[in-house]
């Protein structure tokens, strides 16, 4: 029996160690200076933006861009491989981001042309014929929810590159809510919020174009020579405000090289000093490029970013790999562009949904309050049960401390995040395991009424006890895994908090105690219990 | 120590008088919620939050809702201007209920115009301390998270008692924890504070804590089952109420200290959350206590004989031990 209580002793006494070594120690260690092992500063409690400051983005991934951009490209292939049996059709046209439709297939061509289509499209696209030789290409279905995904877990990975390249601290980039499409964005720190949301959201498309015609003042002017409509697979594109140039150009939608032949960008100056972005190109794309301007000496070489002619170069002889986008910058323009382009472009354009940004002094007023608020409440609640319970109540304040180390120590072990509603957490599991322990006295108490001896009441007082624990234990849980599970954001932190604070909270009050209340009374016989 | 000694309170004479005041909270609250709306924090409803701190003393409110009207005409009207947070950090929180545009980086447009408006202004040197931006569609996408997750934690309670006690004391806690949401946005309602997603995350607290007392007193209620079985299930239950009500109001006391020691002190961030918690804890033990026995024991008395009062335990089960008695057998008997 003596022995059984030593060992149970012993394990509370070890597992109130570890969990205070990995949870309280690295917060005092911080404090107070003293040595911190590597191993042990790894396992730490995070401050949520809400507490440390910084910057809380939800964008959205216009898939519809993605997909857009590949039927247009499958389109203009299709276009290009009818031209070699010399089929005619009257248009090709998309008409929404999953579709495009060919128009006017000559009758005595059309087991030709389907079989050409099904060559280029079959494996993605779905083919309806209709009358007059018109065709409908779908996308198909499952093709089209793979697009989305690899479109935003690509735009993901483009976002979390170039935020690594501004060089935020511990940023947290991952996908948001269940519709699948939304990107979370987490800046602790950051303070320059408008640029932060500009590098980010820059889709940063590089296409490099042969101008067919162009500069001119208006439209009607560029399309003189073309009876006044945009060819079938040329586009009318307008310089940018932002370089001062906003005459029209007319080129062909197929670039010659586009954003992903880049191998690197980086800030530099043009012949007149002024802040340039030169870019360098893989193998494969230098060779298009030297082919492209090999063939095409003389004529108009137009720089494209995101739709916009960035800059426009006659182009003087054959250039291989190196190039330089030029016009009214900034250095810190000439910086981001650089960046934006080496970390790639984005596969669609993105929207911002949430943005909050929480200044460092709100974020430390937060703590300073809800640390105030907890320990208020935790000496409010201790002076309670040392009034009311006597020296019992002091068992109930170490199963207390206990468990709220406990749950420092797991919470940072998993490397949880402390938020606001966090805190909150804190308070709620204080006050469940606070009434674990007036659960489990207040039976005592009835037990000792009935006459009962110290020690009976005592163990009939646990064992009754932990079916309703358990229950009301359970209860609980399943609200906070619903919680958990449907919560975002700060509400996870929350559900996380509370689910892990039940779970030592079953341990602390019914095992260590227990423990307690046995090593106190040894085997000696006692008569009154202070409770 | 002891509060209550040995206390034989006739908790279920008061079963109608008690669902009657209930009713009239819920009723009052719904009728405000119907005429002046549900107050929504800015993550439900979208809007635009801008929180500034001035570097002196900060003007009067109307000052600045002046100078939102001048500078944008018909918003400064609009707007909700307040102060935010201890008196000496001089901050205000100005909230507008709508957002720039919702494509590519427009979402803040607004926000900039709100700070633009007060840095011409002329009222004092102010910096922006923190803005809250939300669309529109992430409003509607919470809510419906939230809505899904308190029926499905309600269902999954509900399933639970009734697997682990019978369906009648299910059907009672059920019954209690949509009683306290009701109650909780009642008062919302009536003091304005906003639903925002703390708030929420407080409401699912005090459910789940409500439904924690009331399970204490089933367990109580089942446990007295086995050893009165003579008596009647009205007289088991208002004893189990009796005999755990040392520990529903050290408890809810308890819980209390906390909650209104995070209203104090706090913070502005957790104050509508402290607050959810204060009303919660109050109109949980008390559903506990007047509420959840209340209607497990109509339930079995309407399953019994309608219209009359309590019915006893029935002699058929009584051989039976509670665990493994079906709701459903009594009924069929």
């Amino acid at each position: 029996m003596k022995k059984n209580i030593r060992w149970k002793l012993i394990t509370s006494l070890a597992v109130f160690v570890i969990f205070f070594t990995v949870g309280v120690y690295p917060i005092l260690a911080q404090r107070y200076h003293m040595p911190l092992p590597g191993w042990l500063a790894a396992k730490q409690l995070k401050l949520g933006l809400d507490l440390k400051g910084g910057v809380h983005l939800v964008l959205r991934v216009q898939t519809d861009d993605a997909l857009k951009i590949h039927t247009t490209t499958t389109s203009e292939q299709l276009r290009e491989a009818l031209k070699t049996p010399g089929i005619a059709v009257t248009s090709i046209t998309v008409s929404t981001p999953t579709s495009f439709q060919v128009q006017g297939v000559p009758p005595d061509k059309d087991a030709e042309f389907v079989r050409l289509a099904d060559d280029q499209t079959a494996t993605e696209y779905d083919r309806n014929s209709g009358a007059g030789g018109t065709y409908t290409f779908t996308m198909k279905p499952n093709i089209a929810v793979t697009m989305r995904e690899q479109a935003v877990t690509q735009a993901r990975e483009t976002i979390d590159r170039r935020v690594n390249e501004l060089g935020v601290a511990e940023p947290n980039i991952s996908l948001y809510g269940q519709s699948a499409d939304q990107i979370l964005v987490q800046l602790p720190g950051v303070t320059d919020v408008a640029r932060a949301k500009e590098i980010i959201r820059n889709t940063a498309i590089l296409e490099l174009k042969i101008v067919e015609a162009g500069p001119a003042g208006s439209q009607e002017q560029l399309l003189q020579n073309y009876s006044g409509k945009v060819p079938d697979d040329m586009e009318v594109l307008q310089g940018s405000a932002q370089t001062g140039d906003t005459s029209f150009y007319l080129m062909k939608k197929a670039s010659a090289v586009t954003g992903t032949d880049l191998r690197n960008a980086r800030p530099t100056i043009d012949e007149n000093n002024r802040p340039a972005v030169g870019f360098s190109l893989t193998n494969e794309g230098a060779r298009k490029f030297a082919k492209a301007t090999g063939e095409n000496i003389g004529r108009l070489l137009a720089i494209v970013l995101d739709h916009r002619v960035t800059s426009v170069a006659t182009i003087q002889t054959k250039i291989n790999d190196e190039g330089r986008i030029t016009g009214t910058f900034t250095t810190e323009q000439v910086t981001d562009m650089s960046l934006i382009l080496r970390t790639g472009a984005l596969p669609a354009g993105l929207t911002y949904l949430e943005e909050r940004v929480i200044g460092p002094s709100l974020g430390a007023d937060s703590i300073r309050s809800g640390v105030t608020a907890s320990l208020v409440g935790l000496l409010l609640v201790v002076g309670f049960m040392l009034i009311y319970y006597r020296l019992s109540g002091v068992n109930a304040v170490v199963a207390l401390v206990f468990n709220l180390v406990i749950l420092l120590g797991l919470m940072a072990y998993i490397n949880a995040t402390m938020t606001l509603p966090g805190i909150a957490g804190f308070v709620l599991t204080m006050g469940i395991g606070v009434d674990s322990n007036v659960l489990i006295f207040e039976r005592i108490k009835e037990e000792l009424e009935a006459q009962r001896g110290v020690r009976q009441a005592i163990n009939a007082g646990f064992s009754r006890v932990f079916l309703t624990l358990l229950d009301t234990h359970i209860a609980s849980l399943i609200s906070a895994a619903f919680l958990f599970q449907f919560g975002t954001g700060p509400i996870r932190g929350f559900a996380m908090t509370l689910v892990i604070g039940l779970i030592s909270n079953l341990f602390t009050s019914t095992f260590v105690s227990k423990t307690l209340f046995e090593a106190v009374l040894g085997h000696r016989q006692t008569a009154a219990l202070s409770i | 120590m002891q509060i209550f000694k040995t206390p034989h309170f006739d908790f279920l004479r008061w079963r109608w008088f008690a669902i009657g005041l209930s009713w009239l909270i819920i009723i009052a609250g719904l009728a405000v919620i119907k005429t002046k709306g549900m107050p929504l924090g800015v993550e439900f409803s979208g809007g635009t939050i801008v929180i500034v701190q001035f570097d002196q003393q900060p003007p009067d409110s109307s000052v600045i809702r002046n100078a939102l009207e001048r500078s944008m005409p018909g918003e400064g009207q609009n707007a909700i201007i307040q102060r935010y947070g201890d008196e000496s950090a001089r901050q205000y929180m100005i909230r507008v209920p709508d957002v720039g545009e919702e494509s590519g980086a427009g979402l803040s447009q607004k926000a900039d115009k709100v700070v633009a408006a007060l840095k011409s202004a002329g009222i004092g040197n102010l910096h922006v301390a923190g803005t809250e931006i939300v669309g529109p569609a992430v409003g509607q996408d919470l809510r419906r998270k939230g809505i899904l997750a308190t029926v499905l934690s309600l269902v999954g309670i509900l399933l639970y008692i009734a697997f682990r006690f019978q369906l009648s004391f299910a059907v009672g806690a059920v019954v209690a924890t949509v009683h306290d949401l009701l109650v909780t946005f009642a008062f919302l309602a009536f003091f304005r504070y906003d639903l925002s997603l703390n708030v929420i995350a407080a409401i699912l607290t005090v459910t789940g804590y409500s439904t924690n007392d009331t399970i204490v007193i089933f367990d109580r209620v089942r446990e007295n089952i086995r050893g009165m079985r003579r008596d009647n299930l009205y007289d088991i239950v208002n004893r189990a109420v009796n005999q755990t009500l040392g520990r529903t109001v050290i408890t809810a006391g308890t819980a209390l200290l906390s909650a209104v020691a995070l209203f104090l002190f706090g913070g502005e961030v957790l104050h509508g959350f402290a607050f959810t918690m204060i009303v919660g804890i109050v109109t949980g033990t008390y559903s506990s206590v007047f509420i959840a026995a209340a209607i497990a024991v109509i339930w079995q008395s309407w399953g019994k004989k309608p219209g009359k009062l309590a019915g006893s335990v029935p002699t058929a089960t009584a051989s039976a031990t509670p665990k493994t008695r079906k709701p459903g057998r009594r009924r069929a008997s």
